[in-house]
């Protein structure tokens, strides 16, 4: 069964190849050690991959000279990688205090029920949207901020919901 | 001013005066405003001329700490022939607080104007600037008002003609509120997961890369031109308090308030006035019943001590708080504060480097007595519980997170404590008062 | 004051600085940590993070004391001394303290002693029982995580593990092998490794050591003892030449895993996994355990009365060739080296190899290539070194087998001599037809001293009883030289060492109180 599985699957692309290679390199001087490029190297990844897989992780071990075992420990240090796929969309609410006080917790209701998602961290049958609560966006003045992909929306309200999702269509 | 409000007579605009200013992100813009004159000015004297004129200005760290951006920057000892390093903390990530995002988002040439300044300042060629990953928007800005001042020859190995080389660069973080300690920051530039370090050594003798290293926040260094430019007795005099607390600063505002936003006063500004003329008071027909003056890691104020309070680095000391990082949480009568607390508490959590023993485990427990407390399955042992363990969190671990998760929880309990045991289960079964009934 | 000038020694003496530690005066080098210091003054102040071979972590923070004039409690790990400083570990502050740190550590610790390896053995159990809380006070469900297989010889027990990080920072810093690091955050936080990259660096067994409590087992030993059923012996590993100090550690006269024991100038605080998990064959039960002597056809059992004399009038006025074990003790090579000399003969000896395997957070520490324990104080004592075990042998020859490894000769090989004498711990088939077979005690049986490569000289103890009759090596050989008229008989190894000391001018001047525990090195040095 599992063997079948891994039959299908393709084989590994690497990321640092061509426009992207040149990119990291280009950063290289930029600091004393390679080691220090890690952050940047991953986040290409992920903007490539949309999340960071075990082969990414020996990849970017491979081109920054390190371990796969450090490389996961960066990784699952910084919350904002992604060590699984997600959606097309992944939502990230703000539900700390600042936000909370404010009805972020009706905002992550709202998002869960207007896109299907069944629980939080799961992809939505469809494969479009994933939903995670997230701590501090640092927008705690424009509560409740989401963070849709890459965008901030800010002072989201569960009545706005609908709306922000059908501009995602 | 308090943006995204109009500006308020009563606000000091100094570095908030172009937020919402579209045509001021620009480079062009900036210079139309009196951009890099600052560093102009600076790059004309020597570094220890600087310093003298930062440490006259009284300018105190903006971050939360507060200490003495002068003092600190005379730590860095010129000629030592080590690379020194600049790092700008832009990590802001500290709940209710938003002041450093917005001075990125609409002025982003302030703060590579008080990056490149800095650096001279304390002998750096190189300054990182360190933005949380989160700020798509102001690293989005950052990056463009960094190749501006490259292709305007203001950074790079001439800058602005003087033969110095300045270089800025930015580095986007992932996710972790603890790359906001300084010391945990630099592991993260170095490439290291973002665990604070032991001190000392203090980052002046050994930061980031072990070479000298001084880390200022995006407020501070936004407000170092305009010292250079007005000079220091001009800074010193906008204090409605003491010396000890000189200039104006970003006070951000969110929670149940009718306009949150981000205003700028000059330290020592009366809290009651600000919380009610300048932020418009509680939300229709509600009534404030507690404030966080200075990000979610400061003690909780009930709205007496708020409203006695003066808004500098001793004012909020004296009403059993403190001034932090200038991010103002507002709660009111429609808040239940244990759950707010717990909910504080489960964000410590989450942030533990997992370094430390009592910040690991005292965040988490803590974190699970507080919600079982917050559904209704709490004891009265609970609460003693909850302070012992805030206890062993508090002055005890490499940085100060463990301490800042206990904050909240103390000074919740000791302040609302009618609250907590409103929640607090009876006993159902007691077998001395089941006997005597 | 002296009138002339002393010649200033090359290495500037550090600077040292007094203080009081638990109402002790100690005088300490400038820099060591207060914890350090600590154990200098006879107090050991609680600790897991911090280990001497490692660098500082400073996140347990168990080793919280208080310094008087200090604002906070000082993590004495990460707290150099400084000149006049008053400590005190035992204060309520930092007791209170301490007893928190360790509260918080069992919150989560599944407190399965009972059924755990490290029980016994354990510094979590040890600084409970010393300053723990009697009771938890936690009220709310454990966290659970499951146990992991990191390859190698090494399990991870993750719900018991403390974070410490040793492990981690051996691997990184020491082995320079990062295949362990820390994963997730706050309480989510474990031990975490890569997929496919297991621990199976030649040093990666030192974790299971460096762990402070029983996160990190041995596959090899797991579940066969209880800690406190252990006896410890001294000793020195056999597996190459480096000669690690070890611990052999044994229940009912059986080795159940062998330990590295700190010496700064040999091993450090670690041992490789080929030297670690090369014990079985001390346990091995086809020993020989009597003395045989031939009658006839057969080789019938004896007694060593009948036995040495029979050994003896084999030799008398033979040329002898001695195949010797390069695992034999100094002392019985050198009463070898005597029988060599008395029938004017020669010895040799040869050497298993494998690949080197350095260790590159030490310097100077490898398992090294010869895999043998005593090449160098073989060489020393006069003999060869050679290709094959039976080079050098001469037909006529008395050939006298001290426990070498002769699977490899061959039937002509062994035609050659007019007699064979084994003196051995096993006799294999193409042996049989000695003469004269002498049961000896294996090295964990006996004691003695090895040279290892840089000639250092270290002594090990017995750690477990001989089978049967088979008796300590050089006592065995010293009774043949008697009986042969050519030496004393010896009942203890240190005289042999001493009578060494003195024939041999390599040892001059040593003997086993000299030697102590950390050795010496052989006047001029490593051949």
């Amino acid at each position: 069964m599992t063997a079948a599985i891994h039959e299908h699957e393709t084989p590994y692309q690497p990321v640092f190849v061509g426009d992207r290679r040149k990119e990291l390199d280009a950063l290289f001087p930029l600091y004393p050690t390679k080691m220090a490029c890690i952050l940047p190297a991953l986040w290409m990844v992920q903007e490539d991959r949309g999340w960071i897989s075990d082969e990414a992780m020996a990849e970017v071990a491979q081109v920054l000279e390190l371990t796969p075992a450090y490389v996961k420990g960066v990784v699952t240090f910084y919350t904002m990688y992604n060590q699984h796929p997600v959606g097309k969309y992944l939502i990230q609410v703000c539900t700390t205090t600042p936000c909370n006080i404010c009805g972020a917790e009706d905002v992550v209701s709202a998002f869960m029920e207007h896109t299907g998602c069944t629980d939080l961290g799961i992809t939505s049958a469809d494969g479009r949207f994933t939903i995670i609560e997230v701590e501090c966006l640092g927008a705690c003045g424009f509560a409740t901020p989401v963070m849709i992909n890459e965008d901030v929306v800010e002072s989201v309200t569960a009545a706005r919901v609908p709306e922000i999702l059908a501009g995602l269509r | 001013m308090g943006y995204p409000h109009p500006s308020h007579e009563r606000e000091t605009p100094v570095l908030s005066k172009y937020f919402g200013d579209r045509d001021a992100t620009s480079l062009d813009g900036w210079r139309k405003r009196g951009g890099y004159e600052g560093l102009r000015k600076a790059l004309s004297m020597t570094p220890p001329e600087i310093v003298d004129i930062v440490k006259a200005s009284g300018l105190r760290g903006r971050g939360g700490a507060g200490f003495p951006t002068g003092i600190k920057w005379s730590f860095m000892k010129p000629g030592d022939g080590k690379p020194h390093y600049l790092c700008c903390n832009a990590d802001e990530s500290e709940p209710g607080t938003f002041k450093d995002r917005e001075i990125m988002r609409w002025t982003p040439h302030a703060l590579v104007e008080g990056c490149a300044l800095g650096a001279y300042a304390i002998g750096a060629e190189t300054a990182y600037v360190y933005i949380r990953g989160e700020f798509t928007e102001p690293l989005a800005r950052m990056r463009q008002a960094v190749r501006e001042a490259y292709e305007a020859g203001i950074l790079g190995t001439n800058a602005m003609g003087t033969g110095k080389r300045i270089d800025v660069i930015i580095h986007k973080g992932a996710g972790a509120y603890i790359c906001g300690e300084e010391t945990a920051m630099m592991n993260s530039i170095e490439g290291r997961r973002g665990n604070p370090r032991i001190k000392p050594p203090f980052p002046a003798v050994s930061g980031v890369f072990a070479q000298p290293t001084t880390i200022n926040n995006v407020e501070t260094l936004a407000a170092v031109p305009h010292i250079l430019v007005n000079g220091a007795d001009w800074y010193k005099a906008m204090s409605l308090s003491s010396p000890k607390s000189t200039g104006s600063k970003l006070f951000s505002v969110c929670g149940n308030i009718a306009r949150p936003g981000n205003y700028e006063v000059t330290l020592g500004f009366p809290f009651k006035d600000f919380l009610y003329d300048l932020c418009g008071g509680p939300l229709p027909g509600r009534t404030l019943k507690a404030v966080v003056p200075g990000g979610i890691s400061v003690p909780i104020q009930t709205m007496e001590e708020a409203e006695a309070s003066k808004m500098d680095y001793e004012g909020f000391v004296v009403q059993g708080s403190m001034l932090g990082s200038g991010g103002v949480i507002v709660f009111d009568d429609q808040q239940n504060m244990v759950k707010q607390i717990a909910r504080a508490a489960r964000f410590f959590a989450h942030e533990s480097c997992a370094q430390c023993t009592q910040c690991r485990e005292g965040t988490a427990w803590t974190t699970r007595i507080m919600e079982r407390i917050r559904d209704g399955e709490g004891t009265h042992e609970d609460l003693d519980t909850l302070f012992s363990i805030a206890d062993n969190m508090t002055g005890k671990t490499i940085c100060v997170l463990s301490d800042s998760c206990a904050v909240p929880v103390v000074s919740g309990i000791n302040k609302f404590r009618s609250e907590f045991e409103a929640l607090i289960k009876k006993p159902k079964f007691h077998p001395v008062t089941a006997a005597v009934a | 004051m002296a009138t002339t000038a002393e010649p200033t020694t090359a290495v500037a003496q550090p600077k040292m600085v007094n203080l009081t530690i638990e109402g002790r005066p100690v005088s300490v080098p400038e820099g060591m940590s207060i914890l350090e210091a600590g154990k200098r003054a006879g107090v050991l102040i609680p600790h897991y993070c911090y280990h001497p071979g490692l660098s500082i972590a400073g996140n347990c923070r168990m080793c919280l004391v208080e310094v008087e004039k200090a604002p906070k409690l000082a993590p004495s790990c990460a707290t150099a001394v400084a000149e006049g400083q008053v400590v005190h570990i035992y204060t309520e502050k930092a007791l209170e303290a301490r007893k928190g740190v360790l509260e918080m550590l069992l919150i989560n610790h599944p407190l399965d002693c009972p059924i755990c390896d490290k029980s016994g053995e354990c510094e979590l159990q040890d600084f409970t029982y010393q300053e723990g809380p009697a009771k938890s006070r936690l009220r709310d469900p454990k966290r659970f995580n499951p146990i992991e297989d990191f390859g190698g010889d090494v399990l991870y027990t993750t719900s018991r593990c403390i974070l410490c990080t040793r492990c981690v920072r051996f691997m990184d810093e020491i082995a320079q092998d990062t295949v362990l690091n820390v994963s997730e955050r706050g309480d989510r936080a474990l031990i975490g490794k890569f997929e496919g990259k297991e621990l199976t660096h030649a040093w990666a067994g030192n974790v299971i050591d460096l762990c402070p409590v029983g996160a990190l087992l041995s596959k090899d030993s797991l579940n066969k003892v209880r800690s406190w059923e252990l006896d410890h012996a001294p000793s020195i590993c056999t597996g190459c030449s480096q000669g690690c100090n070890i611990s052999i550690d044994t229940r009912d006269n059986t080795v159940i895993r062998l330990r590295p024991r700190p010496n700064e100038e040999v091993n450090k605080y670690f041992m490789c996994d080929v030297g670690r998990l090369d014990y079985r064959w001390i346990n091995r039960q086809d020993r020989i355990e009597v003395p045989l002597v031939r009658r006839g056809e057969a080789l019938a059992a004896s007694d060593w009365d009948v036995a040495i004399p029979a050994a003896a009038a084999l030799l008398d006025g033979k040329r002898v060739f001695v195949a010797a074990s390069p695992n034999l003790s100094n002392e019985t090579l050198h009463l070898l080296a005597k029988l060599v000399a008395a029938g004017g003969g020669s010895g040799a000896f040869t050497i298993r190899t494998g690949p080197e395997a350095p260790l590159p957070g030490v310097k100077d520490l490898s398992l090294r290539a010869d895999r043998a324990a005593n090449g160098m104080g073989a060489e020393i004592l006069g003999f060869k070194r050679t290709a094959s075990p039976l080079d050098g042998l001469a037909k006529g020859d008395v050939l006298v087998v001290a426990d070498a490894d002769l699977s490899s000769a061959t039937a002509d090989q062994l035609a050659l001599p007019s007699a064979i004498l084994v003196i051995g711990t096993t006799l294999p088939d193409n042996l049989r037809a000695a003469s004269v077979v002498l049961p000896i005690a294996n090295y964990a049986e006996e004691e003695g001293t090895f040279t290892n490569l840089r000639g250092r000289v270290q002594r090990f103890a017995q750690a477990k009883a001989a089978p049967g009759m088979a008796r300590p090596s050089w006592w065995v050989v010293g009774d043949v030289l008697a009986a042969l008229g050519k030496g004393d008989a010896y009942y203890l190894a240190s005289e042999v060492f001493s009578a060494m000391a003195s024939d041999v001018p390599a040892f001059g001047g040593m003997n086993y109180d000299a030697l102590g525990m950390r050795g010496m090195v052989v006047s001029g040095g490593a051949k």
